[in-house]
C-alpha cells in the first residue's frame, strides 16, 4: 500500500494546500511539505529490501483487458529519481516561499507544484507502462500550467504552449513505442518487459518501436532537434525552473533511457541514435550558452548540454558509461538547482537577468556569491566538487570507447571540445555576474542579500555537491550501487568511486579543458564578434511559424470542409457512405444468394413500376412543387400497398394514414412556400449529383438482392411463441409494440412528443404571409370552405371517430392498434380544419394539444408503473377476459391502457404540429384573436 | 420478386438522394421523405418477403417475421415526426430569410479574412 500512497498523496496533497491558504503563506508552504516527508518516510522501510538488490511491487488491477494494471515498483534506479524529487522538492517550497511576490496565488503555485511532483512520482514508480505514459501525460500539462504560472506574460504563454506540443508530441510517440513494446512482449507490465531485452531486440519492429521511445525521451529532456522549447520555458518562476528544468521533468527523459535500458539497449541502432542525439545536444548546448546574455537563458542552455552529456553516455553501450549517466544525474540535479535559485536570488534582488548589466555583485551579495561560484564550479568539473567526478568517468568512458579508425577520435575530442565550452560559460556565470566592474543601470539598486533562509535550499545542495565531490563513496555510493544494478537487472560493473584517481588521461582531458575554456573566455570578445556574423535561428520563430502552417492549413481544410453550405455537407455524407460501402460492395457485385429468385406476379410488378416511375419523375419534376407532391404521394400509396401485399397489414395502415397526414402536411407548407423551386446548380453540379445518386440506388438495389436472397434465422420465434399466452394478443406485431418492446414504444411517443412540441416552439411567434397566388399567375380561391367539402366532412367525423375505435380496441388480436387508431382519429379532424376553417374547429375542440400529448404520455407510463405497484418490473402487463354482452369474450389487458397513451399521444402531437402550422398566416392569427377577444 | 423489390429500393434511394442534394428546402423534404420510404422497405425486406403470411396468431399456416414490421411500424411515425419538424424548420428558415435556400441565405457566407485568422491562431 505505501508505494501508491507516496505517488497519490502529492496530488491529495494538491487538493488540500489551497484550504491552508486562510493560514497564510508559511502554513500553505508546510501543509505542502507534509505530503514528501510522509513520502520519504514511507520509503524508508524498503531500503533493506532495495539493498539486498530486491524490488517491491505494489499491484492492483484496473483494466487487465487492456494490459493496464495500478501497479507501482519500487526498485534502486526509482528510489534514486523519487529520492531526488521529493528532497529537491522539499528545498523547492522552501524557496518558492521567499521568492513568490505576496500578491501572487500562492495557493495556485503549491497546487500545481504537488501535482507536477505526484505525476513525477507516478513515472518513476510505475510498474506498468501504460500507468507511467498516463503520469509522463501529466507531467506534460502541470509544467504547462506551471510554466504558464504569470498568465498575463505572453512570453511565459508561449512558452508554456510550445514545451506542451513538443512534450506532449513526444508522449503520443512514446505511447505508440509503448504499444509497440506491450505488442511484441505480451504483457506492459515492466517486470515482464525487462525480462524480454533479446526478445524486443531479436523482432522485426524493434527499430521502429525504439525510434518511437526515444522520441519520447528525446522531447522530454530536450535533446536536439527538440532542444528549443527548454531556453523558452525559462519564461516560468525560478522554482519551478530549478525544480523541473534542472532536477525533475527534464530527467524523466533520461530515465526513460535507463529504465528500458535492459529492454532496448545494447543494439548498433541504439548506440547510433542516442550517442549521436547526445553528442549534438552537448556540443551545441554549451556553445550556444556561452553567448546568452540571459542568466535563466544560460543555465538552460548548460542544462541541454548538460542532459546530452547523460544521453551520451546511455548511449556508448557500456555498463560503466551508464553508471557514469546515473551518477550525473544526480550531480547534475544538485549543482543546476542551486545555480538555478542563485540565478532567482539575483534576478529578486536585482530585478534583472541580463549580464550585460549585472556585474560585480561580489560587493553586494558575498554568501550568494559564494554559493553560485561553488555550484558554477561544480558545472564546470573543478576538482573536490561532484561535477569533476562525473566528468571524469565521462572523459574515461569516451576514451574507452572501440571505434573503429579514425571514428575512435570522435568522442574524445567531441568530450574535451565540450568541457572547453563548459569552462568558458561556467567561467562566464562567475566572473561576468560577480565581478567585471560595477552593476550597470540596475532596476533595484543597491542589491542586497535576500531574506537568510532564502538561502538555505541552496546551501543544502551546495554542501552535499562537496560532500558528494569529497566522499562519494559514503555519500551516494551504496544509492548508486543499488540504482545501476536496478538498471542493468543484477550485474553491477566493478566502479571506483574515489575523490581522485591519479595522474591519468582523463584527468588530463579536464586540465585541457579547464585551459581552453579559460582561455577561451579571456579570449570572448573574439567569438562574440565570430558568433554574432552567423544570424541566430530562433527556435521561436522556427516553431511559431511551423505551429501558424498548420493553424493556416487547419483553416483552409475547415473552409473547405466546413464552408456553410449544408449541399455541400450532404454531399460529403452520402460520398462517404457510398465509400465506405464501395468495397465490399464492388468485390460481392451483382449477388444472388442460395435462396435464388422468386417469380413475380403481374400486379405487383406494375404497381413496383409506377412506384419506379413516379419515385424518378418526382426528382425529375421537383422544380413544378405541386406536381412533384402528387406524385410523391402516388409513391406512399404503393409503398402502404406494398406492405399490404407482403403480409404487414398492420404497417400497410400505418402507412395510409401517415402518408395522408404528410401530404396535408407538406400542401400546407406548400402553401407559403414559392411553388416553383428556380434552376440554381449549374449542369455540372446537376450531373454530378445524378452520378451520385445513382450510384447510391445502385448500391442499395445490389445490398437489398444480396440480403434478400440470403438464408437468414430470425429471434421472432420467440414473439410468435409467447405472444398470445404471454401477451395475450394474437396480433404479434402490436403485441410487440406494447408488450415485448413497451419501452421503446414508450420512449418513442415520448420523441413524437418532443418533435411536436419543438415545431410548437418553433412557430410560436413566427408569422409568415403566404403569396396572393401560386407564382404562375393564379390567384387562390375566394371560398376557402368549400360548401360540399363541408357538409360531407362533418358527418365523417363521428364515422371516423368510431372507425378509428373500433381498430383500436381489435389492436391486440387483428391488425391495428394505438398507432393506427391515433392517426385516423388525427385524420379525421384534420378534415374539420381543412373543410371548416381553424376558427370554426377551435371553438368546437376545446382544449389545447399540450395538454393532450401530456395526457397521452401519462396513460402510457401509469400503465407501465402499475406493474411496479405489484411488484413486477416496469411495464410489465397483465390480461383476463370479461364476457360482454353482443360483443361477447373479451380481453381486457393492461397493454390496452398502455395503447391509449400511444393513442392519445399520437392524436395530440400530430394535431399540435399541423394547427401550428395552420396558425402561421397572419390572417387567421388576427382572425382568430378577433374571434377570442 | 426479389430483383423487383431491389429495383424499387434502388429508384428510391436514387431519387431520393438527388432531391437531397438540392439547394431549396422543399425538394429536400421531399427528398428525405423518399428515402424514408427505401430504408422502410428495407428494414421491413430483413424479414424476407412473405405472402399471405399475416403475423396474426391463427391466421395462416406460417407467419412472417413480426419484428422488423414493429420496428418500421415505429419508424414510419417518428419518420413523419421527422418530416413535420422539418416542414416547419424550412417555414421559419422562410419567414426569418425571406428565402427558401438550405443555408438560410442566397450568398455564400464569406471566409474569414487574413486578418482574423491571424489573430484568432494567436
Amino acid at each position: 500500500m505505501s508505494l501508491p500512497l507516496v505517488v497519490l498523496l502529492p496530488f491529495l496533497g494538491a487538493i488540500a494546500a489551497p484550504l491552508f491558504a486562510q493560514g497564510g503563506r508559511t502554513a500553505i508552504a508546510i501543509a505542502s511539505s507534509v505530503p514528501a516527508l510522509i513520502a520519504l518516510a514511507a520509503l524508508f522501510p524498503h531500503w533493506s529490501v532495495l539493498s539486498a538488490g530486491g524490488t517491491v511491487l505494489h499491484s492492483y488491477e484496473w483494466l487487465p483487458a487492456l494490459g493496464l494494471s495500478f501497479s507501482f515498483r519500487l526498485d534502486g534506479l526509482a528510489l534514486l529519481f523519487a529520492l531526488l524529487i521529493l528532497l529537491i522538492g522539499l528545498l523547492i517550497i522552501i524557496y518558492a516561499h521567499y521568492y513568490l511576490k505576496a500578491k501572487e496565488n500562492v495557493a495556485k503555485f503549491y497546487s500545481l507544484l504537488l501535482c507536477f511532483k505526484g505525476s513525477m512520482l507516478g513515472i518513476v514508480l510505475s510498474g506498468n507502462l501504460l500507468l507511467m505514459l498516463i503520469f509522463w501525460e501529466l507531467t506534460s500539462l502541470t509544467s504547462f500550467l506551471l510554466i504558464s504560472f504569470w498568465t498575463h506574460k505572453q512570453d511565459a504563454r508561449r512558452g508554456a504552449r510550445m514545451a506542451l506540443a513538443v512534450t506532449g508530441g513526444g508522449g503520443l510517440a512514446l505511447l505508440a513505442g509503448i504499444l509497440l513494446i506491450g505488442n511484441i512482449v505480451g504483457s506492459f507490465e515492466l517486470d515482464d518487459v525487462l525480462a524480454a531485452g533479446d526478445q524486443i531486440k531479436a523482432h522485426a519492429l524493434y527499430p521502429v518501436a525504439l525510434t518511437l521511445v526515444l522520441l519520447g525521451a528525446f522531447t522530454k529532456s530536450a535533446q536536439f532537434p527538440f532542444h528549443f522549447w527548454l531556453p523558452h520555458a525559462m519564461q516560468a518562476p525560478t522554482p519551478v525552473s530549478a525544480y523541473l528544468h534542472s532536477a525533475t521533468m527534464v530527467k524523466a527523459g533520461v530515465f526513460l533511457l535507463a529504465r528500458l535500458y535492459p529492454a532496448l539497449a545494447g543494439t548498433e541502432q541504439w548506440f547510433y541514435m542516442v550517442s549521436f542525439t547526445g553528442m549534438a545536444t552537448m556540443l551545441l548546448g554549451a556553445y550556444t550558452a556561452m553567448f546568452k546574455h540571459d542568466l535563466k537563458g544560460l543555465l538552460a542552455y548548460s542544462t541541454v548540454s548538460q542532459l546530452g552529456l547523460i544521453t551520451l553516455l546511455f548511449g556508448m553501450g557500456t555498463q560503466l558509461a551508464a553508471v557514469a549517466a546515473i551518477f550525473h544525474v544526480i550531480n547534475h540535479a544538485t549543482f543546476k538547482a542551486s545555480l538555478f535559485m542563485a540565478a532567482g536570488i539575483i534576478d529578486h534582488e536585482t530585478g534583472t537577468r541580463d549580464m550585460r548589466r549585472i556585474n560585480g555583485l561580489w560587493r553586494f551579495m558575498p554568501h550568494t556569491a559564494t554559493l553560485a561560484m561553488v555550484a558554477a564550479a561544480s558545472n564546470a568539473g573543478v576538482p573536490l566538487l561532484n561535477g569533476f567526478l562525473s566528468k571524469e568517468m565521462f572523459f574515461a568512458e569516451s576514451l574507452a570507447l572501440n571505434l573503429p579508425g579514425l571514428w575512435a577520435w570522435l568522442p574524445p575530442i567531441v568530450a574535451t571540445l565540450a568541457g572547453i565550452f563548459t569552462v568558458a560559460y561556467s567561467a562566464r556565470f562567475i566572473h561576468d555576474v560577480f565581478f567585471n566592474g560595477k552593476p550597470v543601470d540596475l532596476p533595484i539598486y543597491p542589491p542586497h542579500e535576500p531574506p537568510r533562509y532564502m538561502k538555505i535550499p541552496a546551501e543544502i545542495l551546495v554542501f552535499a555537491l562537496i560532500m558528494i565531490g569529497i566522499f562519494p563513496a559514503i555519500s551516494v555510493g551504496p544509492l548508486l550501487y543499488i540504482a545501476a544494478s536496478a538498471t542493468f537487472g543484477g550485474n553491477v560493473p566493478d566502479f571506483q568511486l574515489a575523490a581522485f584517481h591519479g595522474f591519468n588521461l582523463p584527468l588530463m582531458m579536464s586540465f585541457l579543458a579547464f585551459a581552453g575554456g579559460l582561455l577561451m573566455y579571456s579570449q570572448r570578445q573574439r567569438f562574440f564578434d565570430f558568433h554574432a556574423r552567423f544570424r541566430e535561428t530562433d527556435g521561436k520563430a522556427v516553431f511559431e511559424a511551423v505551429i501558424s502552417e498548420f493553424v493556416d492549413l487547419a483553416h483552409r481544410f475547415t473552409g473547405w470542409v466546413e464552408n456553410g453550405s449544408l449541399q455541400r455537407y450532404a454531399m460529403l455524407l452520402v460520398v462517404s457512405v457510398i465509400a465506405v460501402a464501395a468495397l465490399p460492395l464492388v468485390k460481392s457485385g451483382f449477388y444472388i444468394g442460395e435462396n435464388g429468385l422468386s417469380p413475380v406476379d403481374w400486379p405487383t410488378a406494375i404497381a413496383a413500376g409506377v412506384l419506379i416511375v413516379s419515385a424518378l419523375a418526382t426528382a425529375l419534376w421537383h422544380r413544378e412543387r405541386f406536381y412533384a407532391l402528387v406524385l410523391l404521394s402516388v409513391v406512399g400509396l404503393i409503398v402502404a400497398l406494398t406492405f399490404a401485399r407482403f403480409s404487414a397489414p398492420d404497417l400497410a395502415m400505418t402507412q395510409l394514414s401517415v402518408e395522408v397526414v404528410t401530404i396535408v402536411l407538406l400542401m400546407l407548407a406548400l402553401y407559403y412556400m414559392p411553388s416553383w423551386t428556380p434552376v440554381e446548380s449549374s449542369i455540372g453540379q446537376r450531373i454530378r449529383d445524378i452520378v451520385i445518386a445513382l450510384a447510391a440506388g445502385t448500391g442499395m438495389t445490389l445490398i437489398t438482392l444480396a440480403m434478400l436472397t440470403q438464408p437468414f434465422s430470425s429471434i421472432s420465434e420467440f414473439f410468435l411463441e409467447n405472444s398470445k399466452p404471454g401477451g395475450g394478443g394474437t396480433n404479434v406485431v402490436n403485441v410487440i409494440l406494447v408488450d415485448f418492446r413497451g419501452f421503446d414504444t414508450l420512449g418513442e411517443i415520448t420523441v413524437l412528443a418532443i418533435a411536436a412540441l419543438g415545431i410548437y416552439a418553433m412557430l410560436k411567434n413566427t408569422a409568415l404571409t403566404p403569396p396572393s397566388g401560386d407564382g404562375l399567375g393564379h390567384t387562390w380561391t375566394r371560398d376557402h370552405y368549400p360548401l360540399m367539402l363541408r357538409q360531407i366532412a362533418r358527418p365523417m367525423l363521428p364515422l371516423a371517430l368510431m372507425v378509428s375505435a373500433y381498430i383500436f380496441l381489435r389492436g391486440h388480436n387483428l391488425p391495428g392498434g394505438g398507432f393506427i387508431a391515433g392517426l385516423i382519429t388525427s385524420v379525421a379532424l384534420i378534415l374539420q380544419y381543412i373543410a371548416s376553417g381553424m376558427i370554426w374547429t377551435q371553438d368546437r375542440i376545446p382544449f389545447r394539444y399540450h395538454n393532450v400529448i401530456g395526457l397521452g404520455l401519462l396513460f402510457a407510463t401509469i400503465a407501465g408503473a402499475g406493474s411496479l405497484a405489484f411488484g413486477y418490473p416496469f411495464l410489465t402487463s397483465a390480461f383476463g377476459y370479461i364476457t360482454w354482452p353482443v360483443v361477447g369474450k373479451f380481453e381486457v389487458a393492461s397493454a390496452l391502457v398502455f395503447d391509449l397513451g400511444v393513442y392519445v399521444a399520437v392524436i395530440g402531437a400530430t394535431l399540435l404540429a399541423l394547427v401550428s402550422i395552420g396558425r402561421l398566416s397572419p390572417h387567421s392569427a388576427i382572425k382568430s384573436k378577433k374571434e377570442g377577444g | 420478386m426479389e430483383l423487383l423489390f431491389a429495383l424499387v429500393i434502388g429508384a428510391l434511394t436514387a431519387s431520393g438522394v438527388y432531391l437531397l442534394l438540392r439547394a431549396r428546402t422543399f425538394p429536400v423534404i421531399m427528398g428525405l421523405t423518399l428515402l424514408s420510404y427505401g430504408v422502410n422497405l428495407f428494414l421491413f425486406a430483413t424479414g424476407r418477403l412473405a405472402t399471405g403470411q399475416q403475423p396474426v396468431i391463427g391466421t395462416a399456416a406460417s407467419y412472417s417475421d413480426p419484428l422488423p414490421q414493429a420496428l418500421v411500424l415505429t419508424a414510419i411515425v417518428i419518420g413523419f415526426a421527422m418530416t413535420a419538424f422539418l416542414v416547419v424548420l424550412a417555414l421559419r428558415n422562410l419567414a426569418d430569410n425571406e428565402n427558401d435556400h438550405v443555408d438560410g441565405q442566397r450568398e455564400k457566407p464569406s471566409p474569414p479574412s487574413k486578418h482574423e485568422q491571424e489573430v484568432s491562431s494567436k
